[in-house]
């Protein structure tokens, strides 16, 4: 398994970064949001991981990779608690309805 | 041998790119969710190429069992509200920061891969690399540490979802029950939400 390039992945992971980063500007739904946070912690991982494989003797870009899939998989549960809880008081999935803060 | 290779990246890669498309260009949430799916399942291939096979597992138990039915989840328990309508309130400003975005992410990729020496095949990975053995060798040697505090992390994660999400079925006609304060969860979020509900319900 080592007859593709690793600029491939890396291209694959910036691709992926920028459209998780273009959906969390445009889109305006909050699950949609968070889903873009998780495209972009998954393009992280894959540069790292892909970064790994280059320098092979240790395993510390996968080690890494474990650690913010733990790091996303936490913010994911609190994320969704938290829209939970926004529904709950704004009856809406708008990420523009919560001005609570706005005076 | 190659050209099987070439043919897992490409399909694995389209996985990904497709997914992430459709992630974010879906109205609907369900098949934003599948599109995630899609892009996980995708990078999971992709570990498996980069010798990364205990994080490919780990990936697809992770994302695809836990994040994706999390999401799926909160989608069923909200129903038809999950989709938000079509909104065009100040529309034009995040499509121009959106654009500038695209436009600076594309050049900076031109510039950094006109800059680099072109793609060279890779050397074969050592044996033991991203297995089990090799992975959780090193894992439970060097980030023995961080290890242990990802598990209080998760813990901490687990009560505060918990905590913020149970909330309270505050009945806006009603008023605060009397004995409410020395209740043992009454929280900070819990009364800030309380104090909301019943601003905007007034």
């Amino acid at each position: 398994m080592s007859s593709v390039p690793i600029e491939y992945y890396l291209v694959v992971a910036a691709v992926l970064f920028i459209t998780g980063a273009i959906g969390f500007l445009l889109r305006r739904n909050l699950l949609i949001l968070l889903m873009s946070i998780e495209l972009m912690l998954n393009a992280v991982n894959l540069t790292l991981v892909a970064y790994n494989r280059i320098h092979p003797l240790n395993h510390n870009g996968q080690i890494f990779t474990f650690f913010v899939i733990a790091v996303a998989a936490a913010e994911a549960s609190v994320g969704l608690a938290i829209v939970l809880a926004f529904y709950r008081v704004r009856r809406t999935m708008r990420s523009d309805e919560a001005d609570l803060l706005r005076s | 041998m190659k050209i099987f290779e070439l043919a897992f990246f490409f399909l694995a890669s389209l996985l990904v790119v497709l997914g992430g498309f459709f992630t974010v260009a879906s109205r609907n949430p369900i098949r934003g969710a599948m599109g995630l799916l899609s892009a996980i399942v995708g990078i999971a291939g992709l570990y498996l190429m980069l010798a990364a096979e205990f994080l490919a597992a780990i990936q697809i138990l992770v994302y695809a069992g836990a994040v994706v039915v999390l999401f799926l989840f909160v989608i069923m328990l909200l129903g038809p509200s999950a989709t938000s309508g079509r909104d065009t309130r100040s529309a034009l400003p995040r499509y121009l920061g959106a654009g500038v975005l695209l436009a600076a992410s594309v050049g900076a990729l031109v510039l950094v891969f006109s800059a680099s020496a072109g793609p060279r095949a890779l050397s074969a990975a050592p044996t033991g690399m991203g297995t089990v053995e090799g992975f959780g060798r090193e894992l439970f040697t060097q980030a023995v540490v961080p290890f242990e505090i990802a598990g209080v992390l998760l813990l901490i994660a687990v009560v505060g979802a918990v905590a913020v999400a149970r909330g309270k079925q505050v009945d806006p006609t009603l008023a605060p029950a009397p004995g409410d304060d020395d209740k043992q969860g009454s929280d900070a979020a819990r009364a800030v939400l309380t104090t909301h509900t019943k601003d905007v319900h007034s």
